[in-house]
C-alpha cells in the first residue's frame, strides 16, 4: 500500500514536472526571452514570437490543463486511488 | 430607440435577472453559504470562477491597457491566464480533497498554528478590501458614463443589488449569479469585437482578424507597428520594458493569481477533486475566449482611432469623439493652433490626451454599431464589476464569521449562529466596500499590484509548500510569509511612494530593472527560501500532520468531506 502510495506520488510529480516546463517554455520562453528571435518568423500576419505572447501560450495553457486532468484520471485508476 | 432607453431596458432585464436568481438559490447552511453546498458541476463552477475572475479592470480597461502598451500588455495577458495552470496543478485538487470552507482554514490546520490562521486572514482581509474597492468604482463608472446618473447613485444602486444577492443567497446564490453574469459579460464583449473585425480585416474571428489584413492589402499588425513609429512611439509588437522586468511581472502576475483567496475558494464547491482539476480547465478555456479577444480589440481600436483623429482637423471629428469629450475620457488642446489633431509620443508636442477606458466603452460608437450594441457593454461592464465584488465580499465575509469568530476567537456558536454572524458581516462589507467606492483612497490603481504582489509573497508559497513539502513546519512557514510580506510591503511603498506617501519621487525607481509590480515574485523567492531553511533547523511537523499531507495527496476518500 505505502510502495503505492509513494509512486504514486512520484509519477504525479513527474506529470508536473513536463506539463509545468511546457508551460514555462511557451510563456517565459517563446513570449519572452527568446521573442525577439522568434519574431523574425512570421505566421501570417503576426511576428511568432508575439504571437506566442499575445495569443498562442493563453491556448497552450488551456490544453496543458485538460492533458494532465486526462493524465491523472488515468493515474488515480492505475492505483486504485480514484473516489468512487 | 435611443442607447438611453437601450441601457436602461438591457440594464434593468440584467438585474431582474440576478435578483431571481438569488431567491430561487437562497442558502439554508453555512456549508451553501461558503462553498455553495459542495454539489457545483466542474462546467458551472468553471463558468462562475470565470466572472468571478473577471473584473471590471479585465472588461473595460485591460484592451486600452494593451493598446497603448502593445507588445508590454502581454504581462497581463499570460499572467492572469498562466496562473490558472498552477492553481489546476499544484493547488485546487489538494485543496478540494482537504476539503474545508477557506484559505485561511488550510494555513491554520496544516500548520497546526492559530498565528498562522490570523496571518493569513488579515491578508485575506486586505488582498479582498483592496480588490473591492476598484470593482465599487467600476461600477459607479459604467453607470454614470451610461445612464447620466451620478457616480455616487451608481454605486449606491450596486451596492443595493449585490447586498440583496450575496447576503440572501451566499456562495449558492453567488455562483448560479455569476453563471448568469459571464453569459452577459462575454456575449456584450464579443459582439462588438466580432463586429469591428469584420469591418477592418473581413474576418469574423477577431483572433484571426489580428493577425489579417487591413483594407490596403497590408498586415494589419505591420502597419500598426508603422503608424505607431511614425508617431514616435516604439513599435507596437516590440515595446519597450525591460525584458527581466516583463518576466518578473509575468510571473508575481501568475503566483498572485493562484494565490487568490476569491478564486481558491471557488475550487471548495466542487464535489470531487477531479472535479477540480477540470474545473479549472474550463474556467481558463472560458477566460481565455475574452483574454484572446482583448489583444485583438486593442489592435482594432488604435488601428481606427489614429487613423480617424491623427493629423485631421478637430471641426472634422466624428459624433462619438464630442460625446467622449464631456466626458472627459478623451481631450484635445490646439497647441500649435493649426486646428488639427497631433498625437504624438513627445509630450510637448502631443495635443491629444486619451483614456484607455475609451477603447471598449467606445468601441461600439467609433465602429458605427448599433445603439442596442452600446447599451449591452454597459451590462455587460456591470456583469463583470458585480460578479467580482460578490466572490470578494464572500470571502471577506466567511473570513470574519468562520475564520475569526469561529476558529480563531473560538466562540462556541452553533450553526445558525454563524450563518447570521455570516450574513451579518456580508452585509456590513457590502457597506464598507461602497464607501470605499464612493471616497476611493488616491492610490486604488498602485493598490491592486501590491493585491497580487502580495498574495505571490504569502498565500502561494504556503500552499504550495504545505503539500508538496512535508518537512515544512509552522516555524518555516510563518516566518517565510512575514518575510514575504514584509518585504514586498517595502519594497513597493518604496518604490511608490511619489504616490502612497506624497513624496516628490519614489525612493528608488527599481530594483535591478524590476519594477513595483513584479517585485512580488522577488518577495515570493524569499519566502520559499526562509520557509525552506526555517524549517530545516526546528522540529518537523506532527506525526498526525504528516498522515494529513499523505492523505491530501491522493483523491480517494474525498467525497463530502466539509465538515463544520
Amino acid at each position: 500500500m505505502d510502495k503505492s502510495r509513494t509512486e504514486y506520488w512520484r509519477k504525479n510529480i513527474s506529470y508536473l514536472a513536463i506539463l509545468l516546463a511546457v508551460w514555462f517554455l511557451v510563456s517565459y520562453g517563446f513570449g519572452i526571452l527568446f521573442v525577439d528571435s522568434l519574431n523574425a518568423i512570421r505566421l501570417g500576419g503576426f511576428k511568432l514570437g508575439f504571437w506566442f505572447a499575445q495569443q498562442g501560450a493563453i491556448y497552450v495553457f488551456v490544453i496543458i490543463i485538460f492533458v494532465y486532468v486526462r493524465l491523472m484520471n488515468r493515474l488515480d485508476e492505475a492505483f486504485d486511488v480514484h473516489e468512487k | 430607440m435611443s442607447v438611453q432607453v437601450w441601457t436602461f431596458i438591457i440594464v434593468g432585464l440584467s438585474f431582474i435577472l440576478y435578483i431571481g436568481i438569488a431567491i430561487w438559490t437562497r442558502a439554508v447552511s453555512t456549508k451553501d453559504f461558503y462553498v455553495a453546498g459542495g454539489g457545483v458541476s466542474p462546467v458551472v463552477n468553471g463558468m462562475a470562477t470565470a466572472a468571478d475572475w473577471m473584473s471590471a479592470a479585465s472588461f473595460i480597461s485591460m484592451a486600452g491597457l494593451i493598446s497603448f502598451a502593445g507588445y508590454d500588455g502581454s504581462v497581463y495577458l499570460m499572467g492572469w491566464t498562466g496562473g490558472y495552470v498552477l492553481l489546476a496543478l499544484l493547488l485546487a485538487p489538494y485543496l478540494r480533497k482537504f476539503g474545508k470552507f477557506t484559505v485561511p482554514d488550510f494555513i491554520g490546520e496544516r500548520y497546526y498554528s492559530q498565528k498562522a490562521r490570523i496571518v493569513a486572514v488579515i491578508c485575506a482581509l486586505f488582498v479582498s478590501f483592496t480588490y473591492i474597492a476598484g470593482q465599487m468604482r467600476g461600477v459607479g463608472i459604467v453607470f454614470s458614463r451610461f445612464l447620466e446618473v451620478d457616480i455616487n447613485v451608481g454605486v449606491i444602486i450596486g451596492m443595493a443589488i449585490v447586498f440583496i444577492y450575496s447576503v440572501l443567497g451566499g456562495m449558492k446564490g453567488i455562483t448560479y449569479t455569476q453563471v448568469a453574469q459571464y453569459v452577459v459579460l462575454i456575449f456584450a464583449y464579443m459582439v462588438p469585437a466580432i463586429f469591428i473585425s469584420i469591418q477592418m480585416t473581413g474576418n469574423p474571428i477577431p483572433q484571426l482578424g489580428m493577425g489579417g489584413t487591413a483594407a490596403d492589402g497590408t498586415w494589419l499588425l505591420d502597419k500598426l507597428d508603422g503608424l505607431n513609429e511614425e508617431l514616435g512611439f516604439a513599435a507596437y509588437t516590440d515595446g519597450s520594458k525591460p525584458m527581466i522586468d516583463v518576466f518578473c511581472i509575468t510571473a508575481a502576475l501568475m503566483a498572485g493569481t493562484a494565490g487568490l483567496p476569491h478564486v481558491i475558494v471557488r475550487f471548495f464547491t466542487v464535489p470531487r477533486v477531479k472535479d477540480a482539476r477540470s474545473s479549472a480547465g474550463w474556467a481558463l478555456l472560458f477566460i481565455a475566449i475574452l483574454y484572446t479577444t482583448a489583444p485583438a480589440v486593442a489592435v482594432f481600436v488604435r488601428t481606427n482611432l489614429i487613423e480617424t483623429v491623427s493629423n485631421k482637423p478637430y471641426a472634422e471629428m466624428p459624433a462619438w469623439f464630442h460625446k467622449w469629450e464631456t466626458a472627459k475620457l478623451i481631450a484635445f488642446e490646439d497647441k500649435n493652433n493649426d486646428g488639427k489633431i497631433q498625437y504624438l509620443k513627445a509630450a510637448d508636442k502631443n495635443e491629444l490626451s486619451i483614456d484607455r477606458d475609451i477603447m471598449v466603452l467606445a468601441n461600439p460608437e467609433i465602429a458605427g454599431l448599433p445603439a442596442w450594441v452600446v447599451a449591452l457593454v454597459a451590462a455587460g461592464g456591470l456583469a463583470a464589476a458585480l460578479s467580482t465584488a460578490a466572490g470578494l465580499l464572500l470571502v471577506i465575509s466567511s473570513a470574519i464569521s468562520h475564520d475569526l469568530l469561529r476558529n480563531a476567537a473560538r466562540l462556541d456558536i452553533t450553526e445558525t449562529g454563524e450563518l447570521r454572524a455570516a450574513r451579518i458581516a456580508a452585509g456590513l462589507s457590502v457597506i464598507l466596500a461602497g464607501l470605499l467606492g464612493i471616497y476611493p483612497p488616491g492610490f486604488v490603481a498602485q493598490v491592486v499590484a501590491f493585491a497580487f504582489g502580495l498574495a505571490a509573497a504569502s498565500f502561494f508559497p504556503a500552499i504550495i509548500l504545505g503539500i508538496f513539502d512535508k518537512r515544512t513546519n509552522k516555524e518555516g512557514a510563518i516566518s517565510g510569509m512575514i518575510a514575504g510580506l514584509v518585504f514586498t510591503t517595502v519594497m513597493i511603498v518604496l518604490m511608490q511612494s511619489d504616490k502612497l506617501l506624497g513624496m516628490k519621487a519614489p525612493v528608488i525607481k527599481s530594483v535591478a530593472g524590476i519594477s513595483a509590480e513584479g517585485i512580488g515574485i522577488v518577495g515570493m523567492l524569499l519566502n520559499v527560501a526562509i520557509t525552506l531553511i526555517v524549517s530545516r533547523f526546528t522540529p518537523p511537523p506532527p506525526e498526525k500532520i504528516q498522515l494529513m499531507i499523505e492523505d491530501i495527496r491522493i483523491p480517494r476518500g474525498a467525497g463530502d468531506a466539509s465538515t463544520r
